[in-house]
């Protein structure tokens, strides 16, 4: 069973950007918006060294990341191009104009 | 037979409406005599034309009709008799009984009746509901006013013809089809029409960014006024409409309002009666609902998840609805679509998944002189997705390729050029098709360059790209031919062809100065317009391209281009530094390094508040304020704001700081005021945006205590006057700076440094400082620009100056009073459900 959060509307997202998210216990998560209105959403950590994601430029369907630039493909979350690492991605669904993400199982901060 | 509501109620299963006794067959009713509705019993009278005794309910007053067609019935191309699908005797011929302006209000599916709503009771031993979908209406104060109108039916469309013939301004609130056929209509139609879309771009769901741009110039070419990310805040007006305001707070007045902002299946009367309902109606693929003896079909259903809003779909369910009641149950799989329309007028086409992705490469093609873009996504050898403006002819061919899943990899090199190249002649090698042109053929259409001629220029020794295109001109403007010129250069010199200066990045074939050139030449006004122009081979760019992209348009449009945010690095989008643990470091200006104690004060209170775990003096005179969390920035910036101090552009591709020594105010050795003139010329040149960051300095003499050698442009101050020096840096590759020239006033100090900070926003390269573009041209040049030529000089400090009227907003006060809010504060999850 999926717990599906309802986390806003599309435009509560820039194009071409993202917002974080907090969801109580869990790691911080980014929700990228693409130029074309995909939404993807992510561990705000790049898996280099842990840049916030959600403050990169958003091109295409990745994100360059601010800190040192590795770009991060927002559909698996993987490291693109030389480089190599992966950070956790979350299921997301677009309905009836909201945005859901399931919650996350994986990324429970240590207690 | 037909029967007008509101007639006497009558409860009977049918028969005292004119339907023979004797007719035993099994009752189908229908609710809805649309266009899923009426197509359903054409296929079921196609498979058995006598199994079932039909019954249809319409809503609306008339016989079915082409609801597709109601847009060029609004443009005058069309009247609604030509729109009709069955007429009157299509009803009677086939013994269907329509009973129209009677809508069903209730089903008792205990009994087996639906009742209607003027109180008719007919029993049914099928039940199909094709009920569509209802406009979608946002809620906004005004929203009931009489003038505002929905764009879904015959009567919609009489509305908005009778408020035509008034005259007068036209909003569309929706840009996608349905408001864009609205606004095109009403344009005919004599009236001024202004279109609300509140995405940053028209028909986001069928187009992409480039798409969509070239559609929106074309319609605003057309006379209408498109406004994106506008979004309404109410629609105004004493007893009938009067405008709309939006929440920006602009108004636009209106005496008719379109609201075509989308649809919503029509799904109460299958909800009330106990029905499984998602989006839609729940169907299975014989379109069943959860209730057996009741069917459903058309844009009211959900089927497998998905809802769908174009008619191509809903062929394919009526087939397979018809299947099931004539017992040849086949069964509907779900629709994959395609978009072909004419929008306005205007060819588009979309299919697919055209939203990129990883492993997905994108073909482009751009004909910017005919309005031409294309774009075919591939995925694996396989076609995914394409999106075609202003020419559709193959748009049938890519969705076949699509919906067959073929491999592709043969033609993948002139999948692009369509069908008919890409399957005739067997040339499928590009460079067997360049070889085949003869020397006449045109090669490059914006210059006028046959084959003949570029082969001319290479064998006078052009051995590179750069080369023909400076020797010929043969793909110097909107480079749709560098592909064919690359051929030509390899067929002619094989091996010895020489690769060109860099270009901006792998999304196209020019380089930085190219680019630069053909934005001033061209008028370029939008990051995607220049994508377009210059045929970009990505959608929408990369990281390193759209910031220089969005940084030349800035630099050459003052005032007139609106920044793009998204194509700004993080710390110019945040207005502070990054750090390594995602947190910010805040430096306010002070004017060539000068404090006071209020300013003192007010940083003191802002570590203790905020609990700044460190403060630092910089080597640039400030005071950097570390470890603040984006959601306090806005606040940190207010109480700074409230003490005299602005954003200090740390962070930016900017000037940066003017650094100073105590000069002849203080210290025995100073010749002149250089505390004074370094704040002056901070005034002067603060919140410019740059190439590169940029840094200056004034020292009072020539002990150089603010190291003005090592400075994008330092001032020496000496006894008879200033020492300008240009094109220093610290950083890893020390350079001291070029002596440029040495004036008498202070007045000519500051002309010089505008002159020359412009000539640098102007033509040096992004990203590139003032030290390797300074090698890169010569100091020569520089000189010669800024010393020698009087008048040049005097431009370049006008241009710097009036471009610095828009510059010098404080970007923090903006923040602190709300502007980009959501930037910083993260999305409150809001409701949670288990599935
Ligand atoms: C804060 C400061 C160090 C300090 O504590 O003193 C500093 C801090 C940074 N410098 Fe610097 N530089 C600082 C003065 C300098 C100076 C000295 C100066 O300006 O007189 C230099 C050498 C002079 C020069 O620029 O030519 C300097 C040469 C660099 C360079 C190398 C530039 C080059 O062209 O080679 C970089 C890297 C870059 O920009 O690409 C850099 C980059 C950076 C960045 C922005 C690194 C980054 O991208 O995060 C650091 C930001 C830290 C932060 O969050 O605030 N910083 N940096 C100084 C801020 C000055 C100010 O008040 O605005
Ligand atoms: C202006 C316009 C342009 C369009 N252009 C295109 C296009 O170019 N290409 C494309 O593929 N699609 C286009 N569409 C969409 C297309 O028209 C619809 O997908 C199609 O009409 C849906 O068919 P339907 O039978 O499900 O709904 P409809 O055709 O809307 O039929 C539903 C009918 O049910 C009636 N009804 C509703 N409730 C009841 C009730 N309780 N009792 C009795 N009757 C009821 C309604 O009055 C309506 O007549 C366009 C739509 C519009 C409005
Ligand atoms: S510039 Fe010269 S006069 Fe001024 S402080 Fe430095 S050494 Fe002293
Ligand atoms: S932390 Fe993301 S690239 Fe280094």
């Amino acid at each position: 069973m999926t717990d599906w959060i309802d986390i806003g509307t599309l435009a509560d997202i820039p194009p071409r950007g993202a917002r974080t998210v907090h969801i109580g216990g869990e790691k911080e998560i980014a929700v990228f918006r693409t130029g074309d209105d995909q939404i993807f959403a992510l561990v705000n950590e790049c898996p280099h060294k842990k840049g916030p994601l959600s403050q990169g430029i958003v091109h295409g369907q990745s994100v360059a990341c601010p800190l040192h630039n590795w770009n991060i493909a927002l559909k698996s979350g993987e490291a693109q191009g030389e480089d190599k690492g992966c950070t956790p991605t979350i299921a997301v669904k677009q309905e009836d104009g909201r945005i859901w993400i399931a919650r996350p199982e994986m990324t429970k901060v240590a207690a | 037979m037909e029967f007008q509501g509101g007639s006497s109620p009558v409860t009977d299963s049918g028969d005292d409406i004119g339907v023979p006794m004797e007719d035993v067959r099994e009752h189908l009713v229908v609710v809805g005599n649309g266009m899923a509705g009426c197509r359903a019993v054409e296929e079921l009278l196609a498979r058995d034309p006598a199994r079932y005794r039909v019954t249809i309910f319409g809503a609306e007053p008339h016989v079915n009709y082409n609801r597709i067609m109601l847009s060029p019935v609004l443009a005058g191309e069309k009247t609604f008799q030509d729109i009709i699908i069955n007429d009157r005797a299509w009803y009677d011929d086939h013994r269907i009984t329509l009973i129209t302006s009677d809508p069903v209000s209730a089903i008792d599916r205990a009994r087996k009746t639906v009742i209607s709503r003027s109180g008719r009771t007919i029993g049914y031993d099928r039940l199909l509901i094709a009920t569509g979908s209802d406009p979608f209406i946002i809620p906004v104060p005004g929203k009931d006013l009489p003038g505002v109108i929905s764009f879904r039916d015959m009567k919609d469309v009489d509305a908005m013809l009778d408020a035509a013939n008034h005259g007068g301004d036209a909003v569309v609130i929706g840009g996608g089809l349905l408001g864009l056929e609205a606004a095109h209509g009403l344009t005919l139609r004599g009236m001024k029409v202004t279109v609300l879309h509140i995405m940053p771009t028209l028909m986001e769901r069928q187009l992409d960014e480039a798409a969509a741009w070239l559609l929106k110039s074309a319609l605003e070419g057309r006379g209408q006024t498109i406004l994106t990310g506008a979004d309404t805040a109410e629609i105004y007006g004493n007893g009938k409409v009067e405008g709309v305001r939006l929440k920006d707070g602009t108004q636009i007045p209106a005496s008719l309002v379109v609201m075509a902002v989308g649809i919503r299946p029509s799904v109460a009367l299958a909800r009330d009666a106990g029905l499984d309902v998602g989006r839609g109606i729940k169907v299975d693929d014989h379109m069943v609902t959860s209730d057996a003896a009741i069917l459903a079909v058309g844009e009211c259903v959900e089927h497998d998840g998905n809802v769908y809003g174009l008619v191509a779909p809903l062929w394919d369910m009526c087939r397979a609805l018809a299947d099931g009641l004539t017992d040849q149950h086949s069964g509907y799989k779900g629709s994959v679509t395609s978009t072909k329309l004419k929008v306005a007028g205007l060819d588009v086409f979309s299919a697919g998944d055209f939203s990129g992705g990883e492993g997905c490469e994108d073909i482009v093609l751009r004909d910017a002189s005919r309005g031409i873009y294309k774009r075919v996504v591939v995925k694996g050898d396989k076609v995914v997705g394409a999106v075609l403006y202003g020419d559709t002819a193959d748009g049938g061919w890519y969705f076949d390729l699509l919906k067959r899943g073929e491999n592709v990899a043969d033609i993948r090199d002139l999948l692009i050029f369509g069908q008919a190249f890409a399957s005739g002649g067997g040339a499928l090698d590009p460079k067997a098709a360049v070889a085949a042109l003869s020397d006449d053929a045109e090669i490059c259409g914006c210059n006028g360059v046959s084959k003949g001629q570029v082969v001319a220029c290479i064998e006078k020794g052009a051995c590179s790209l750069d080369a023909v295109r400076a020797g010929c001109k043969a793909s110097a403007s909107c480079g749709s031919c560098t592909g064919l010129v690359e051929n030509i250069l390899a067929l002619t010199l094989g091996d010895e062809v020489q690769s060109g200066p860099k270009t901006m990045c792998k999304c196209t074939s020019f380089g930085h100065d190219d680019v630069r050139r053909e934005i001033v030449a061209q008028d370029m006004r939008s990051i995607p317009e220049v994508m377009q122009k210059l045929h970009w081979s990505t959608p929408d760019g990369c990281s390193s391209c759209r910031p220089a992209l969005n940084y030349y348009l800035l630099c050459a449009l003052p005032g007139i281009y609106v920044d793009d945010q998204q194509s700004r690095f993080v710390n110019e989008r945040m207005h502070a530094n990054i750090q390594k643990d995602g947190t910010y470091s805040v430096v306010p200006r002070m004017w060539g390094g000068l404090t006071n104690p209020r300013e003192l004060r007010a940083i003191a209170d802002v570590v203790e508040k905020y609990d700044a775990p460190m403060v630092k003096v910089t080597g640039g005179q400030r005071l950097d304020i570390f470890g603040i969390r984006k959601e306090d920035l806005p606040a940190v910036w207010a109480d700074l704001n409230a003490a005299g101090m602005v954003s200090g552009h740390a962070y930016g591709k900017s000037l940066r700081t003017v650094k100073t020594c105590v000069g002849s105010e203080w210290c025995r050795f100073g010749t002149q005021d250089s505390t004074g003139l370094g704040v002056k010329t901070e005034r002067m040149t603060w919140g410019s945006w740059m190439p590169h960051k940029f840094k200056i300095a004034v020292s009072g003499c020539p002990r150089n205590c603010a190291e003005a050698t090592i400075k994008d442009f330092g001032i020496v101050c000496v006894d008879s006057g200033y020492e300008l020096h240009v094109g220093g840096n610290g950083g890893i590759h020390v350079r001291v700076t070029d002596l440029l020239c040495k004036v008498a006033t202070e007045q000519e100090a500051l002309d010089y440094c505008a002159a020359f900070t412009q000539l640098y926003r102007e033509e040096a390269r992004y990203l590139e400082r003032t030290a390797p573009w300074i090698e890169r041209v010569g100091i020569d040049y520089v000189k010669q620009r800024i010393v020698e030529d009087d008048a040049g000089r005097e431009a370049l400090r006008a241009r710097f100056l009036f471009s610095q009227q828009f510059m010098q907003d404080d970007p923090w006060a903006e923040r602190a009073a709300g502007v980009h809010s959501d930037l910083h504060q993260p999305l409150s999850p809001i409701s949670i459900a288990a599935e």
